[in-house]
């Protein structure tokens, strides 16, 4: 049997444990075993990656495997991994496994752990599938369950969230299927495997002209580009934590994985064509977003806001079509699922003690609850840039990468998008001034605890993750990077 | 001298042990801890001094750079790779020196200084983490590397100035200091990647190597706005240096700084990360002199105009700690100045070599008067000149040694300002002589306004204490400090500093200049014997003074009002001009036409409800209309 196929039979496993019990212990020993599994399979998976690496350097993808699914349509369940869906897989795990450590005390908690489940088997499968058909499946997957954890475990205007979010990237999902379809019906010969469009057949220039804004919009849509963007404060503002953590730290990036592996690498001519049009619109996401964050009040929409300037980060250095930014683009992807997992994380054991995130009403943190207020300092310098965290390492990359492309246009985007760290200093350190240091605001707050142990698991488990990150890039730049050859060799070819 | 690595290594080891496990120590243990590791490193880098100035340094006739340690990071492309490694060459190896010998001092004084204070634990592995990156940025073999620990220092200090998290002034202080040093290295950053894009390098050695023979070749002649790329980069890195060194108008948060603990503002805000910007500049000296000589020319001016605005703020303020971070402004601006008329090779580097002389003495009196600040702040519990005066009979320690550092400073021979300080006159009297001219005035301001607070602090009339109150000698912990570093403040000096740096790498023979040293000794006499007449004896002059001065004397006392200018920027600027009406926009507009969407397709499809009512007499009804519309066209048509 293909290990990759586990990724999606243990959390079928986990739901059909679930819907066995109804003890609150049992429920959570369930997830914990079940996550444990998953992370420590994650593991393996880059262990035998990397061994099975060094014997082939040349395949592009590993642990191939294929099953018929409808035959008249040539539809098949193909599955298999390249260094960047592995790095993917990897950070999936990581944030799975510490969500359900900050979701430890849900209200209904077998119903919320069972779509949580269900919504892991969508980004899994997502990553691990590379056949249009079977990918979009599982996209759809993932953002159906995302619905009934915003509109039922969300707090605020939750139904209003609920269905923005679900509409807005169902409207996503619309484009890319015309995409898909297009992409389908024009390569050549009706096929929706990845690897065989990519190496065997091609799509005439005038389809990819429509098909690869089609698909580039859809995904977009769920990586947070300007201006379909708005989805992402209402909707992380109103999901649950563990829900937060999961969409910012992971789904998020399927919007970006989507993009990179089915549009630019499918439609290299037209990325070169019309890539300038989405290279300013993620060019405005990153200053946009940063700037917006600066004002806002809500943590939990400052972080959001940080978020499309941090995703439109990823877009942008994907777009920037060479192997460095391109590298820096995945490696953003797993910074930022990091660090803002992490701050979600935070954001709801403060919110949970505090009932408010209003960051006017909150103050001198630090003293009520040091261990959360230096997790929440880290996550902080991590967004920022600071050497030694993930962020830097990713933000240099893009940067260093994108400055390598000759001409004024990218040279100017580019520094544009250097003064993000500038502004993304401004709304950290004004966070992190308000809420944490200066006198207690509110004498309610005296009393409330520090984290909890299994939030302590959850937030150390994702600093250790950040740390490690940006203390040894090189490991992680080098397996992310030599899986994008492929792709910068047929944009070269064009 | 592979052991030279562990100076840098031990601090962060120092870091992590104190940051995980420093709260269940007891405070004393974590300062001891972190007082003898420090006390290692300074052992270990005067190790490195000695072997690589006396046995070798030197090849054949010049100082050669050794990298004992050096390994890829961080690969980017085939070309470009961040390193970290560690460069062993005369000015890294005389930071080396400076750094661990204030940072112990410091170290010893913060001991007793901060007895008894709440996150003592902290603090201590906070100033590992400074003393770390800080020498991580001196020993940098490339310039991303010193990048890299650039952005370190600079958290350190931020979490340094706001150690007193409690403070809303103390917040805010270390807020702005971040951000305005974020935004030079955001030059900084862009700098470098202009540079490495042309150069295809970050490798310090490569882009100095043969004159800068890489930078002066491979830019091709391009331009922006009229001038060459090769001095825009060079002058976006020198942002990043303007930032840290506090020049104007990048000045503004250093006073701010001072909110931090006073052992912190001697260590990170007088004799080492301020003078990174200086630093810099040094480090990529043959670049600037061979590609980008107009950067050093501009150099030359904004250090003259720095040194000049800061001195005559210094005159006017009343925190002793504030007067001294003007004084620091104004001193960095000197070394600064000293750089850019600088030019390159034996006598005519005089510029380069006076400069990081001046770091080098600058580095121990500075410190010395920040200590001794300290110390008399921790007697009276007040930062005001108006608190103190008369101190000299309670502090005998503090006051000597205060005097010494005011005499050095001052350049009074043979104390180690004078010598530095002359040598940067020189290098100025002969290229630029309107820079002479604004230099030696400043150099009567400084000795004015330090001899002004020296007076005003221990003597200025016979000030009685209270009882209670009574203020008293620090304990030894602060004073032998104090007494080490005015043995540096005295002697330092008088080092053959041409001996062993020079812009080139080869020693030259310098004389002291009486003409220009006579002019600055003179115009430092002036200076005191003016303080020493206004402020000796408590007298109503100086406000008297001040009173017809009129606009002049607010304008300094408000440091002309570039922190307002500066908040206008921020505030009204950037947040009413340009967050706000993004916020408005993205609300309004961007997430209006969503919302709108949203409410045409439910309006529309409430228009269209009602045929499918699931009334079945309805859908008959139609269903027969329907076919007879269907039945009489047929058969009309």
């Amino acid at each position: 049997m293909n290990i990759l196929l586990l990724f999606v039979f243990i959390p079928i496993l986990m739901i059909g444990l679930l819907f066995l019990t109804n003890s609150m212990k049992t429920i959570r020993s369930i997830m914990v075993a079940g996550a444990t599994a998953l992370l420590a399979l994650s593991i393996v998976l880059v262990i035998l990656f990397l061994r099975e690496r060094a014997i082939d350097p040349i395949a592009e993808m590993l642990f191939i495997s294929s099953w018929s699914w409808y035959a008249p349509l040539n539809i098949s369940f193909t599955v298999g991994v390249d260094g960047i869906s592995v790095a993917m897989l990897m950070l999936s795990s990581i944030i799975v496994f510490t969500g359900v450590f900050s979701s430890w005390n849900m209200n209904m908690a077998k119903e919320f752990f069972l779509w949580y489940c269900l919504l892991s088997i969508g980004v899994y499968g997502f990553f691990i599938t590379i056949d249009l058909f079977s990918m979009f499946m599982f996209y759809e997957v993932a953002l159906i369950p995302m619905y009934l954890l915003i509109g039922l475990w969300g707090t605020g205007k939750k139904e209003y969230a609920a269905m923005k979010l679900t509409l807005m990237l169902m409207g996503g999902s619309a484009f890319l299927l015309v995409g898909i379809i297009g992409i389908f019906y024009t390569s050549g010969h009706v096929t929706f495997n990845l690897l065989e469009i990519a190496n065997n057949l091609h799509i005439p220039i005038e389809h990819q002209r429509w098909i690869f804004p089609a698909t580039f919009l859809g995904f977009g849509v769920l990586g947070a580009l300007f201006p379909f963007h708005t989805w992402s404060p209402d909707g992380h503002a109103s999901a649950p934590t563990a829900v937060s953590m999961l969409h910012a730290g992971v789904l998020m990036k399927l919007g970006g994985y989507g993009c990179f592996r089915v549009a630019i690498y499918l439609m290299p001519e037209a990325a070169h064509e019309l890539g300038w049009i989405f290279l300013i619109l993620t060019g405005i996401s990153v200053v946009y977003g940063a700037f917006s964050a600066v004002v806002q009040t809500d943590l939990k929409y400052i972080n959001a806001y940080s978020s499309v300037s941090h995703c439109g980060l990823v877009l942008f250095a994907i777009l920037m079509m060479n192997r460095t930014a391109m590298t820096g683009a995945i490696m953003q992807m797993l910074s930022h699922g990091l660090m803002t997992a992490l701050f979600f994380a935070l954001i709801g054991l403060i919110y949970g003690r505090t009932h408010t995130r209003d960051i006017r009403e909150m103050g001198g943190l630090m003293k009520i609850m040091p261990f959360a207020s230096v997790c929440y300092v880290i996550a902080g310098l991590a967004s920022l840039g600071l050497p030694g965290l993930s962020g830097f390492v990713a933000e240099m990359t893009i940067f260093v990468g994108s400055f390598q492309n000759a001409g004024v246009f990218r040279t100017v985007l580019t520094i544009i998008a250097c003064c993000s760290i500038v502004i993304t200093a401004v709304y950290i350190l004004r966070t992190v001034g308000k809420i944490l240091y200066g006198p207690v605001q509110n004498e309610h707050h005296l009393h409330l605890a520090d984290a909890a142990w299994y939030e302590k698991i959850s937030t150390v488990g994702l600093i250790l993750a950040i740390v490690f990150m940006g203390f040894y890039p090189s490991g992680v730049a080098e397996m992310i990077s030599n899986s994008i050859i492929p792709i910068i060799e047929r944009l070269a070819g064009v | 001298m592979e052991y030279s690595i562990l100076i840098v290594i031990t601090p962060f080891l120092l870091f992590l042990f104190l940051g995980l496990v420093g709260g269940k120590l007891k405070p004393n243990v974590a300062g001891l801890i972190g007082t003898l590791g420090m006390g290692l490193c300074a052992v270990l880098a005067y190790t490195v001094a000695f072997q690589y100035f006396f046995n070798v340094g030197k090849i054949g006739e010049s100082w050669s750079q050794i990298v004992p340690f050096n390994f890829v990071w961080l690969k980017f492309t085939d070309l470009l790779h961040i390193d970290l490694g560690v460069l062993l060459d005369p000015i890294s190896v005389m930071m080396l020196v400076v750094i661990t010998t204030v940072s112990l001092m410091v170290h010893i004084y913060s001991l007793g200084y901060m007895k008894g204070e709440t996150g003592f634990q902290r603090y201590y592995a906070l100033l590992s983490l400074f003393s770390f990156s800080m020498l991580g940025l001196v020993v940098a073999t490339n310039i991303f590397q010193m990048y890299i620990f650039w952005e370190l220092v600079g958290v350190s200090s931020y979490s340094l100035i706001g150690f007193y998290y409690q403070k809303p002034s103390a917040v805010a202080a270390s807020k702005k200091a971040f951000i305005v040093t974020r935004f030079a290295d955001l030059g900084f950053l862009i700098g470098i990647l202009i540079l490495s894009f042309y150069t295809k390098t970050f490798d310090f050695a490569s882009l100095t190597a043969n004159d800068a023979e890489l930078v002066t070749t491979s830019f091709a002649g391009g331009t922006f706005m009229g001038l060459s790329l090769a001095t825009w980069a060079l002058a976006l890195i020198f942002m990043g240096g303007a930032g840290k060194s506090a020049m104007f108008p990048l000045h503004i948060w250093l006073p701010d700084a001072m909110e931090g603990p006073t052992p912190v503002s001697a260590l990170i805000h007088a004799a080492t990360m301020v003078v990174a910007g200086v630093f810099l500049v040094a480090r990529m000296f043959p670049v600037y002199f061979f590609a980008a000589p107009d950067v050093l020319t501009m150099i030359a001016y904004v250090g003259a105009f720095t040194a000049l605005f800061a001195a005559v703020i210094a005159i006017t303020q009343t925190d002793i700690k504030r007067v001294l971070a003007f004084s620091t402004i104004s001193q960095i601006a000197y070394m600064m100045v000293a750089l850019g008329v600088s030019e390159y090779g034996g006598h005519d580097g005089l510029g380069y070599m006076a400069s990081m002389f001046h770091l080098f003495t600058h580095a121990f009196f500075k410190a010395l008067l920040f200590l001794g600040a300290g110390s008399v702040i921790h007697a009276v519990h007040s930062n005001e000149m108006k608190d103190m005066g008369n101190l000299r009979k309670y502090m005998p320690i503090t006051n000597i040694t205060f005097a010494i550092a005011c005499l050095a400073i001052a350049g009074i021979i043979p104390f180690s300002g004078f010598f530095s300080k002359d040598e940067i006159l020189a290098a100025a009297y002969h290229n630029h002589p309107a820079i002479f001219w604004t230099l030696w005035f400043v150099a009567g301001l400084t000795a004015f306004y330090m001899w002004r607070l020296y007076y005003s602090i221990f003597w200025n009339g016979d000030k009685k204490y209270d009882g209670h109150h009574k203020p008293h000698e620090s304990p030894w912990t602060m004073a032998v400090p104090l007494v080490i570093l005015a043995v540096f403040s005295i002697f330092s000096g008088l080092i053959p500093f041409a001996n062993f740096i020079s812009s080139d790498n080869m020693p030259f023979y310098t004389h002291i200049d009486w003409k220009v040293a006579s002019l600055s000794l003179v115009v430092a006499v002036t200076g005191i014997f003016v303080a020493r007449m206004l402020y000796r004896k408590a007298s109503t002059k100086p406000a008297e003074i001040a009173q017809k001065m009129g606009g002049l004397y607010t304008a300094s006392l408000k440091k002309f009002y570039m922190d307002e200018v500066w908040g206008w920027v921020t505030k009204t600027v950037v947040f009413r001009y340009i967050c706000e009406p993004i916020k408005w926009f993205d609300r309004h507009i961007i997430d209006g036409s969503m919302n709108g969407l949203a409410w045409v397709t439910q309006k529309s499809s409430t228009a269209i409800r009602g045929l499918q009512s699931g009334q079945v007499q309805f859908y008959t009804w139609f269903f027969v209309a329907g076919t007879l519309v269907i039945a009489l066209l047929v058969l009309f048509l």
